[in-house]
């Protein structure tokens, strides 16, 4: 519970190495890769460009007319960063522009920090003053780094210890999505459902709130977003059949203030006379009760693990829900309401504004906790206060974020579950051979159930008009049923297997150009999904990572490549950017594979099972051959 | 009882110790004749069948296995959820699981040694009788079934019931319970007994053993009449070792063919309901 001060403990776990350029050193062993070029027609010198990038090639033109009119609605991180997507809008573009397109291949390490915890280091640190704040995959260390010091010096270590059962019991590697900083303090979640409020200068805990109860299934590994005075907070573990909810705490006192469920009666949801869906089928009473069997919903999913937004001007946060559960789709019939959702609420009372459920009933697994990014554009002709969700169904939908209307969904990847949303019903309109059913093959359905983009979240430049989504092309078969065993006890399970889908890469950096709804540029990666999150920044510059471990900076603009590096092990995490104490600027991310995806490249999980890990191993075999786990934070500099 | 395990978790206990206080692990004394532990992973919290105060049937099995091995017996906890074989077999923690079923993906498996099967739990009181997954009545009884959650995932009943638009009046009962309290998939027998429901279907081995511990007298058939062979409501048992650990299964057959009886003579003692071992399971 007390922050370790003991240096001689702590030199185990830091390691800086002020300026050492690691990553000249490890270019040269990467093993050599056969590639495939999606362009015959380009020239020679072009061919000899891939071999030295063997892994990645960009499509498309650059941006020809001018962005549309774009206004930020959040302050931005200027300097520091000190919520998860660096502002409220989760545009996670900084104005910073000391590193620009003329000078980042200049770029490099300044300093590495081992965490000690080979394990998938999602989301990203926190700069606060002339601090860096760390949390770390489970236990849930809080590392504070002090940057006034020669390449960073630990100042100390807060260690929650959370109950080592909720490892046995979270689905999916033993990640945390970071941390938000306000009233002086670092506010995290732990794996075993509970908020921490550390004193941000002495690494002292202020406050600690037991909100999820792991022998209930219940863990958290979302970033909290610090709302004004409250604390937002969403449960996960949907695959064990806990009920969805989303609360708000005291930022000084832990107290809860409110609490909404995502499925259940209204007074349960704390839906009330506020509550105007724009869609008639998202309308009525009790549909969190009504649209599912009875009694069903209380078993019925709909989780929080992504991230949450806040529009300042209309005090709404906005957030999406996870997959329904528990049943398989054909044991609860009924939209199955508010999973697969995005949700508007009132910051200070919780109450629902408007909801949108993304797929009625789903029968993917396509959780739709993704980022909504808030920004006000030029759209028909007028000004309009959007919401952009690029949706793990393979859709990116913009939506009016005070009415709710769907002003537009466009596929990103390779999706063929639906063609298309009917914008006047808000409805999808469905490939009904793609949708599974118990003892019924469905082959070739397009996102698999990881999505076309999981949790790892995009970035929006106002500089640009475009989004930047990290993206994964996988599809999947569905094939009937197969026997498996939990607690003792043999049930039936999909045969789900997954596979790089169509058009010869399974990742992709999407530039996407939000008012015409198109993609401009992108960067595929051959064997790999990109994994990592995506940093927009005022010198033009897209900074994201690859999961065979290098970091990259882009043009903005054109998505030619500008800068790479090699790092420890696959990135994972969310690159973020901040101003030095010495008033220069630097960039940070984390490099150690896990999560769902990643956890495959771990020695103990093996690759020659397609079907394991809800048949994910399918689609990442060859992530062995390029990365291994890792726990490094690098620090990168002129 | 449990004095060989006790002695062992005293030796673990002085070694996490000495390891702490940075002690070389030479300085651990084994004589070089005693045999290396068999190393068995099961959940702490997961009667009957297995509990870390050694009370549930597999854990029997177990320390009938290492007497009849002469080995001393040393187990490794870990939920038994997703994740359970990479967590523990996969990551060499343990040996052998003493619980899979019959060609598990996962594991090289054994031969079987026991069947079991999908159950009716109604009570005895109300003379319903039920033992076909057709039976009208269903559509109308409340029935529960345990909710698995994995994605996708169903008990085999539920989804036959499912098929026979049998779906309103199915309760869902979480078969990961309240790990805080002993016996967490508990709870859909006792809503039988509570009267909750009318009808419980459960697994077999969990029904038997709780169906005697319950207050009220109640009655447990096996769930017969799916006619899709996909939908199987028996399944055949056997133990799980790495795919790689020819020897130890080969090892463990010898040990079932030896000592069939007694494995018997435990899953009667805890009510385990059984059905023939049939001629095509096991085998490679």
């Amino acid at each position: 519970m007390s922050p370790v001060r003991d240096m001689a403990l702590a030199a185990g776990l830091l390691a800086l190495l002020a300026g050492v350029p690691v990553h000249a050193a490890q270019q040269d062993k990467q093993p050599d890769r056969q590639h495939t070029s999606r362009h015959p027609e380009r020239s020679k010198t072009a061919a000899e460009k891939d071999k030295e990038l063997p892994m990645e090639w960009h499509t498309g033109g650059t941006v020809t007319s001018p962005p549309p009119k774009i206004r930020t609605i959040s302050p931005l991180p200027d300097g520091e960063w000190k919520l998860p997507a660096g502002d409220l809008a989760n545009t996670r573009y900084s104005p910073l522009d000391q590193i620009n397109t003329a000078n980042v291949s200049k770029l490099v390490v300044k300093s590495t920090l081992a965490t000690g915890i080979p394990h998938g280091h999602e989301g990203q640190p926190l700069v606060v003053g002339h601090v860096m704040y760390i949390v770390t995959p489970f236990p849930n260390n809080l590392i504070a780094v002090d940057l006034t010091k020669p390449g960073g010096a630990l100042l100390w270590i807060y260690q929650p210890h959370p109950n080592p059962k909720s490892v046995g019991i979270a689905c999916c590697d033993v990640v945390n999505r970071g941390a938000s900083y306000a009233d002086g303090k670092i506010i995290y979640n732990t794996l075993d459902g509970q908020t921490v409020a550390v004193d941000a200068i002495s690494g002292h805990e202020v406050w600690r709130a037991k909100l999820g109860d792991i022998n209930v299934g219940e863990t958290i590994t979302m970033a909290p977003l610090v709302v004004k005075d409250k604390v937002i907070v969403g449960n996960s573990g949907g695959e064990l059949g806990v009920r969805g909810w989303i609360q708000a705490l005291d930022v000084k006192t832990g107290k809860p203030v409110w609490k909404a469920y995502n499925s259940g009666p209204d007074k349960d949801v704390l839906i009330g006379p506020d509550f105007h869906p724009y869609y008639k089928k998202d309308q009525g009473k009790d549909l969190g009760k009504t649209t599912w069997p009875p009694n069903q919903w209380k078993l019925g999913g709909g989780t929080v693990w992504g991230w949450v937004s806040y529009d300042p001007e209309s005090n709404l946060i906005y957030y999406g829900t996870g997959n329904p559960g528990v049943w398989n789709p054909d044991v609860r019939p009924g939209d199955n309401k508010w999973s697969s959702s995005i949700i508007a609420r009132d910051a200070d009372t919780g109450q629902a504004k408007w909801a949108w459920q993304i797929s009625e009933h789903d029968a993917w697994d396509y959780d739709e906790i993704m980022e909504n990014v808030l920004v006000d554009m030029e759209w028909g002709g007028r000004m309009r206060k959007l919401l952009i969700h690029p949706g793990r169904t393979g859709f990116v939908f913009v939506l009016d974020r005070i009415t709710g209307e769907l002003l537009s969904a466009q596929k990103f990847e390779p999706t063929n579950w639906a063609d298309g949303y009917d914008l006047k019903t808000g409805k999808a309109k469905e490939n009904p051979e793609k949708r599974t059913h118990y003892g019924t093959n469905t082959r070739f359905i397009c996102p698999s159930s990881t999505g076309a983009k999981d949790f790892i979240p995009s970035a929006f430049s106002p500089r640009t008009g475009l989004l930047y989504i990290p993206a994964h092309n996988t599809c999947m078969d569905y094939a009937g049923i197969e026997a498996n065993y939990i607690a003792g006890t043999p049930y039936l399970g999909a045969d789900v297997h997954m596979y790089p889908g169509p058009g010869g890469y399974q990742g992709e950096l999407v530039a996407w150009d939000v008012a015409h709804a198109k993609p401009v540029w992108s960067i595929r990666e051959r064997d790999l999904p990109i994994y990592s999150g995506v940093l927009a920044t005022g010198g033009d510059l897209v900074f994201f990572g690859t999961m065979d471990g290098w970091f990259k900076a882009v043009d903005a603009r054109s998505g030619a490549e500008l800068w790479k590096s090699k790092v420890a092990s696959g990135i994972v995490g969310d690159p973020i950017t901040f101003l030095g104490p010495d008033h220069h600027q630097y960039v940070v991310v984390y490099a150690g594979v896990g999560g769902w995806m990643g956890a495959v490249a771990f020695p103990s999980v093996s690759a020659d099972d397609p079907t394991a890990g809800l048949g994910v191993v399918g689609a990442m075999k060859k992530i062995k051959q390029y990365t291994g786990p890792g726990d490094v934070v690098y620090v990168f500099g002129f | 009882m449990y004095s060989v395990s006790e002695r062992l978790r005293a030796a673990v206990a002085v070694l996490a110790i000495g390891l702490a206080a940075g002690a070389p692990a030479a300085v651990v004394d084994r004589p070089a004749a005693s045999p290396a532990p068999l190393r068995v992973c099961a959940d702490p919290n997961n009667m009957p069948f297995s509990n870390d105060a050694g009370q549930g049937f597999e854990n029997a099995i177990a320390r009938l296995l290492a007497d009849d091995l002469q080995r001393p017996l040393a187990y490794a906890w870990w939920p038994q959820r997703r994740g359970f074989i990479r967590q523990t077999l996969k990551a060499h923690r343990c040996d052998v699981v003493i619980g899979v079923p019959d060609h598990y993906g996962l594991v090289r498996t054994t031969r079987p040694y026991y069947r079991s099967s999908y159950v009716f739990i109604t009570r005895r009181a109300d003379h319903l009788d039920i033992d076909d997954i057709a039976d009208p009545r269903l559509r109308t009884l409340r029935i529960g079934v345990h909710a698995i959650g994995d994605d996708y995932a169903n008990v085999p009943p539920a989804i036959a019931l499912a098929r026979r638009g049998v779906i309103d009046n199915i309760r869902g009962y979480s078969i990961y319970g309240d790990y805080s309290k002993p016996e967490p998939t508990r709870s859909l027998i006792d809503a039988v007994d509570d009267g909750q429901i009318d009808v419980a279907i459960a697994w077999g081995p969990l029904a038997g053993y709780f169906v005697q511990h319950e207050p009220r007298p109640l009655a447990m058939q096996p769930v017969q009449g799916e006619n899709d062979p996909a939908l199987a409501m028996s399944y055949a048992i056997a133990m799980g070792v790495r795919k790689d650990d020819a020897a130890m299964q080969r090892t463990l057959d010898g040990f079932i063919a030896r000592r069939h009886a007694d494995i018997d003579r435990v899953l009667d003692r805890f009510g385990v309901p059984r059905l023939p071992v049939q001629s095509n399971d096991g085998g490679p």
